[in-house]
């Protein structure tokens, strides 16, 4: 018997379906669940690695874990990681928005007086990326928490974050004006696991698939 | 002498990041590693050479548009652009074509070289960076890259590496398999960016919007998936029929030799690979070692390399990456040492 494939998954949002769609392809998660302060969870197949959302593409690129299980969202921040990405896994629906205060041009009379606007984020290189490929000038301000409030304090003119529902956004009176992607859950794999161990991980990935919503 | 710390070692006088000095313990075993690599390139019949660290700018995009993404330039006392060398490929296509316009082909040159390239902050990448390698010169496919496959295994074994395998793909099968399938230029581009992103799933949904039958629409998002022994281009022509057969017959020319080489098991087929360098034509390399997460080596085939140089000849390499070998070198020492091998 190899080596168990080292699996990272994200502690977040995406928690408890990935370990809905972990048990349907026969993997123990009830230490998972339980409230373990253990971070590594051996198992016979896969070991389970779990970690913030963000570092997913860390190790997985490094190597450290074999597979992840994280957010497009965080692959497109992190979009120069080198990690090969196997599979859509449906869940964790959400969208990746510019949102400004609903009912205002603020941000349009902004652009045409200032020539740029401050956009608030948490995501600073899709924001950027995403006004430049529009051929629009932003100032990106990067925040760790709350977004929501940089439009309202008057740090920023608008935000670039995810929305699931919208409400949220709504409760801050912020409207969407443009979607720039559709974020859902993500199953990648380290550049040289899946060469070195390509029987096993297509093993997984048809599991997945199988079981995936 | 190693671990002795002063004021004067914590920071006072920093190297730039992405370079390193090397003391003598480490030393003692890069230098160990190199000459077994250097031993076995000669026993190969390679000759080694070489060039100046340093090219005209204008000469390495002759060779390739990006100058083979050379990320350091200088000028020099005339005004004229300078390049640090990104690898060795290059300068030796421009030797070759120079200094051999009149040789009898095929030539084989080795080297053990410093090139230079940006880094992307906190990768542990290198600025500089040693490799070893050959380059093959006037050998066609499949015979010269059978060669350069088995040079290859031979120098991982040489390099104290024996469960390492080189990832073997083609760098225009996709590109032949959306032509033979009648798919425009222009739309099979975003296709191939995907794909050389890596991102399967984009891959899958731009397939899905090139309006193609299921079957081949099937086929392109399968081949990307496949990699393992010789069984992977049965399967190849088996889900994508005829469409695959013309695209996939150089591949299959060399799987077909490799067995009587010996070096079959060493070699992992993998219909999915993609170099970002421009001037791969044919077959394509990717080294890896299971104890290390990283790639430890490339190559591939530049037939159209030498003509840009006036000398029109097929070619092949490939480079190691030395400190990265050294580095699974130690990581193999101790998966033996845990029992994990």
């Amino acid at each position: 018997m190899s080596e168990p494939l080292r699996l990272a998954v994200s502690r977040g949002a995406l928690f408890g379906e990935t370990l809905d769609l972990l048990e349907r392809i026969g993997v123990d998660t009830a230490v998972l669940r339980s409230d373990s302060r253990s971070l590594m969870f051996p198992g016979g197949e896969v070991t389970v690695v779990t970690m913030r959302p963000g570092d997913v593409p860390t190790y997985v690129e490094a190597g450290a874990v074999d597979l992840g299980i994280t957010g497009k969202d965080v692959l497109m921040e992190q979009h120069e990681r080198v990690v090969y990405e196997l599979l859509d896994l449906g869940y964790g629906r959400c969208r990746m928005v510019v949102a400004t205060r609903a009912g205002s041009r603020f941000a349009d009379d902004l652009e045409r007086r200032l020539g740029a606007v401050r956009i608030a984020t948490k995501y600073p290189r899709v924001a950027a990326r995403w006004f430049e490929q529009s051929g629009r000038q932003a100032e990106v301000i990067e925040v760790k928490g709350s977004v929501e409030l940089a439009p309202l304090s008057g740090l920023a003119d608008g935000i670039v974050d995810l929305t699931a529902t919208g409400r949220t956004l709504e409760e801050n009176d912020l409207e969407v004006r443009e979607v720039i992607a559709e974020c859902t859950a993500r199953l990648v794999a380290n550049r040289v696991a899946h060469k070195m161990r390509h029987d096993a991980i297509d093993r997984i990935v048809k599991r997945i698939g199988n079981g995936a919503a | 002498v190693g671990g002795l710390r002063s004021q004067a070692s914590q920071g006072n006088y920093p190297i730039p990041a992405g370079t390193r000095d090397i003391l003598p313990e480490e030393m003692r075993e890069l230098r160990q590693l190199s000459s077994a690599l250097l031993e076995t390139f000669q026993r190969f019949g390679y000759g080694e050479v070489s060039t100046p660290t340093m090219e005209y700018e204008d000469v390495l995009v002759q060779g390739d548009e990006r100058a083979a993404g050379a990320s350091y330039r200088l000028f020099d006392e005339h005004g004229q652009v300078l390049a640090l060398r990104s690898d060795m490929t290059i300068p030796i296509a421009r030797l070759a074509a120079t200094r051999f316009a009149d040789a009898e082909p095929p030539l084989r040159f080795c080297y053990l070289s410093h090139a230079y390239r940006a880094v992307r902050p906190q990768r542990g990448q290198q600025r500089e960076f040693l490799q070893a390698g050959i380059e093959l010169i006037g050998a066609d496919a499949p015979d010269g890259t059978v060669e350069v496959l088995e040079v290859l295994t031979a120098a991982l074994d040489a390099g104290g590496l024996p469960r390492a395998r080189v990832g073997l793909g083609h760098a225009g099968m996709f590109t032949a398999l959306l032509q033979e399938m009648g798919v425009p230029p222009a739309d099979g581009r975003p296709v191939l960016e995907a794909l050389s992103r890596h991102d399967l799933v984009e891959l899958e949904q731009r397939v899905a919007a090139l309006g193609l039958d299921e079957r081949r629409r099937r086929t392109l998002a399968t081949l990307p998936q496949l990699r393992g022994g010789a069984e992977v281009i049965e399967r190849a022509i088996e889900v994508g029929g005829d469409d695959v057969r013309a695209p996939i017959s150089r591949l299959a020319e060399v799987s077909g030799r490799l067995g009587e080489r010996g070096i079959a098991e060493r070699v992992i087929f993998d219909l999915g690979l993609v170099r970002d360098l421009g001037y791969y034509t044919g077959a394509i390399f990717e080294v890896y070692d299971p104890a290390l997460g990283h790639v430890i080596g490339g190559g591939g085939r530049y037939d159209g390399l030498l003509a840009r140089f006036g000398h029109p000849l097929p070619a092949c390499g490939f480079a190691l990456y030395v400190e990265r070998m050294h580095v699974a070198q130690a990581e193999e020492d101790r998966a033996r040492a845990e029992g994990r091998t």
